[in-house]
């Protein structure tokens, strides 16, 4: 049997991708079990394989990490879409200056499967000496201990799912924790940027960092190099405090955070986000053009775009010709990317476009009404659709923190398992509603709305499984 | 007919606690007031800022290191402990709730000096921590509406590692039907004394427990009368489904698979 994972054409070992004997029969264990799972249609087929593959061989990320050059985004919001952006960005062909990792497209745990089995399942289902990893924020820890990662990218945090993940500002220790093992194995610590033949940047990761985001910017400092993005800041309110000394973070516009009691402030970022633009040192714009909307996704692709320049050519570290090039790359790349795991992408429910959209959090609620409103009158149908399962989170509570009253003026279907949750924040927001029982009721309402309106689309939100399970027009 | 036509309800602290949601309680109250004509004023007060006098604070949930600073904070607060004295009415949720007491555990399990509003004592509790859906029924203990009504049973979801004991100045707000509540022998769930009001409800408690609301409102207002009634249609509706819900013994399917 040739082995998925296990290198070209069948040959067992690529240097240090050689795999164990035990190693590569839990290779075939993962492969199995997940062709097994989506044959049966029981599921996506990546987290039942991983698993088997780990139960077999513990440290089977590891061996499967060995001798690929291994890029992790994590973040609380717009990891998926990240990682979506920055695959795309090294799979291209065309891209000057790759290696010849950019013949063969990274390796993605694309379903969002973000913890251990995810990613042993998308580093075992076929070769690639590059793979490009979303990383569930409680187990990045783990992951650039278990692959040696070339670049991390930490995108944000704020509060999610609260009865099942730690509370943000242990994640965001965790995180420094983490990182600051990276600049321990560093060969000079403190030093400037070396570059190594491995493309390894002072012998660890190079640290993409949002420079908007306090509680990021703690976890970051402590990696040996990183390089400052100001992707902006959707959701501030669990950065009140700072992380370092427990004084309250001031925000004068215009002029970034910093603590009222310590020097702690936010780093001078080196690339930045200026409306639709991405922006250099020295004034240098790109535009962000993205077939996905919003700006939220300008900053996820800014993110995106620096990480690709610096995994492609480590030397854009230091070298702002290099990052313009590699960041205009990249970002032309990403132009293919129109949907992400269904999200931001168009389904037809008879004769009226309705826009998926997934927000699972406040922040990522905040971020999604932001984009609504970039829509001028007349205002479309919203269908809003929350589940309480164990992957949204058993609480609901949440809504209280998300801002609803944003949504006055539009009309608004609540739905999901949980949509009398939904109903009553509404009802307490001022917002106009409707119940309805399932998601197909929720559209046929929406959709004859949008229809009497003139308006030619609706746009459906919904929280994890409640998006997953958007029904097709009958 | 109220006695009073204004109120303040301060939400006290939400950058320490107000990771569960429980911002939604100051928000409950200001909205139930407001359709009655009431002119009320929200405050959600950052602990950087000066927590304003009020009639009604709500205090949320969080985590061990800023419930240790909340209660520092407000323990040294003469605008908070002056009303109070005066008979400002006070909801404390999870952490919010033990630091109403005499004592509740930091992060290590040590004791903590609590503000003593409340006559109990929290400590860690020995086994899990209590996560999910709780369905208590009002002790024959816990206050009365307007007009000698009982309160309806009390529907949320806890998430705590404590264990509380009431000691004789506190009587039990409710008895645990599902759920854990204080933990211990007792099944007891909360606590109040005078106008003060501790409880392991998320939810917000206060959205889930309209009545529990008008109860703190009808305090601060001096009133005697049960309050105009509001539009509680839908929120008698999720009340249904949750009671419902806590009420059938096996959990539900649905919450078990992804």
């Amino acid at each position: 049997m040739r082995g998925p994972g296990v290198g070209p054409e069948g040959k067992e070992g690529r240097g240090s991708q050689r795999l164990g004997l035990r190693s590569g029969l839990a290779v075939r264990g993962v492969v199995a079990a997940n062709r097994l799972v989506r044959a049966t249609r029981f599921g996506q087929g990546t987290v039942l394989g991983g698993r088997v593959g780990l139960a077999i061989a513990p440290d089977l990320l590891r061996a499967l990490s060995a001798g690929r050059r291994v890029a992790l985004v994590s973040g609380t919001n717009g990891k998926t879409t990240t990682t979506r952006l920055l695959a795309a960005a090294l799979g291209s062909p065309g891209t000057p200056g790759g290696p010849m990792s950019s013949v063969v497209p990274p390796v993605t745990n694309v379903t969002g499967a973000n913890m251990p089995e995810g990613h042993v399942a998308a580093l075992s289902e076929r070769w690639s000496p590059t793979a490009a990893l979303e990383v569930d924020e409680s187990y990045l820890g783990q992951l650039v201990s278990a692959t040696d990662p070339v670049i991390v990218v930490l995108l944000n945090l704020s509060r999610d799912q609260l009865d099942r993940i730690a509370e943000v500002r242990l994640v965001a220790e965790r995180w420094r924790s983490a990182l600051d093992a990276v600049r321990s194995r560093a060969r000079n610590p403190g030093d400037a940027p070396v570059v190594e033949a491995s493309n390894r940047v002072g012998g660890g990761a190079v640290v993409v960092a949002n420079a908007d985001d306090p509680l990021v910017v703690w976890a970051a400092e402590a990696a040996p190099v990183v390089v400052w993005v100001g992707a902006g800041q959707v959701w501030d309110e669990d950065s009140v405090g700072c992380p370092r000394c427990g004084g309250s973070l001031q925000r004068p516009v215009g002029e970034g955070w910093r603590c009222a009691r310590c020097t702690f402030a936010r780093p001078t970022p080196s690339v930045w986000t200026d409306g639709r633009d991405l922006v250099q040192d020295g004034e240098v714009r790109t535009p962000v053009e993205l077939a996905l909307p919003g700006g939220f996704n300008v900053a996820n692709a800014t993110m995106a775009a620096v990480a690709a320049a610096v995994f492609l050519e480590p030397r854009a570290v230091g070298d702002p010709g290099v990052m313009a090039v590699g960041c205009r790359t990249a970002l032309a790349a990403m132009r293919e990317v129109e949907e992400v795991g269904g999200r931001f992408g168009t389904v037809d429910w008879r004769g009226v476009a309705v826009r998926r959209l997934l927000a699972k959090n406040p922040a990522g609620w905040a971020a999604i009404f932001d984009l609504l409103d970039e829509v001028e009158d007349p205002p479309v149908p919203v269908v809003l659709a929350i589940n309480a399962r164990t992957a949204d989170g058993l609480d609901t509570s949440w809504l209280w923190d998300v801002p609803f009253e944003r949504l006055r003026g539009r009309w608004v279907v609540a739905t999901g398992e949980r949509a009398r949750d939904l109903a009553v924040r509404l009802h307490y927001a001022g917002v106009d509603h409707v119940t309805a029982p399932d998601s197909g009721a929720a559209l046929e309402h929406a959709a004859g709305r949008a229809r009497g309106a003139g308006v030619p689309r609706v746009d459906f939100v919904g929280n994890y499984t409640a998006f997953a399970r958007l029904p097709v027009a009958p | 007919m109220t006695a009073r036509l204004r109120l303040t309800v301060v939400t006290v602290f939400p950058d320490l606690l107000g990771t569960y949601g429980d911002r939604g309680n100051g928000m409950v109250l200001a909205r139930r007031a407001a359709w009655r004509g009431i002119d009320v004023s929200l405050v959600e007060a950052v602990s950087t800022d000066r927590l304003p006098a009020a009639d009604i604070y709500c205090i949320g949930g969080g985590e061990d290191g800023p419930q240790v600073r909340a209660a520092e904070l407000l323990g040294g607060d003469d605008t908070f402990a002056g009303a109070v004295r005066q008979g400002a009415a006070v909801l404390g949720v999870c952490a919010g709730y033990q630091l109403l007491g005499r004592s509740f555990p930091d992060a290590g399990g040590a004791p903590i000096r609590g503000l003593g509003l409340l006559d109990v004592e929290t400590v860690k509790g020995a086994g899990s921590r209590a996560v999910g859906e709780l369905l208590a029924e009002a002790s024959p203990t816990a206050p009365m509406l307007p007009g000698g009504v009982r309160l309806p049973p009390l529907t949320g979801f806890e998430n705590h590692a404590g264990t509380t004991m009431l000691g004789r100045g506190a009587a039990p707000l409710a008895r645990v039907v599902r759920g854990r509540g204080n933990g211990g022998a007792g099944r007891s769930e909360g606590a109040w004394s005078g106008r003060v009001v501790g409880t392991y409800l998320h939810g917000p408690v206060l959205a889930r427990n309209p009545h529990l609301a008008d109860l703190l409102l009808g305090w601060a207002l001096g009133s005697e009368e049960p309050l105009a009634t509001v539009d509680d249609v839908e929120v008698e509706a999720w009340r249904a489904e949750r009671l419902a819900a806590s009420a059938s013994r096996r959990p539900a399917w649905s919450s078990l698979v992804r």
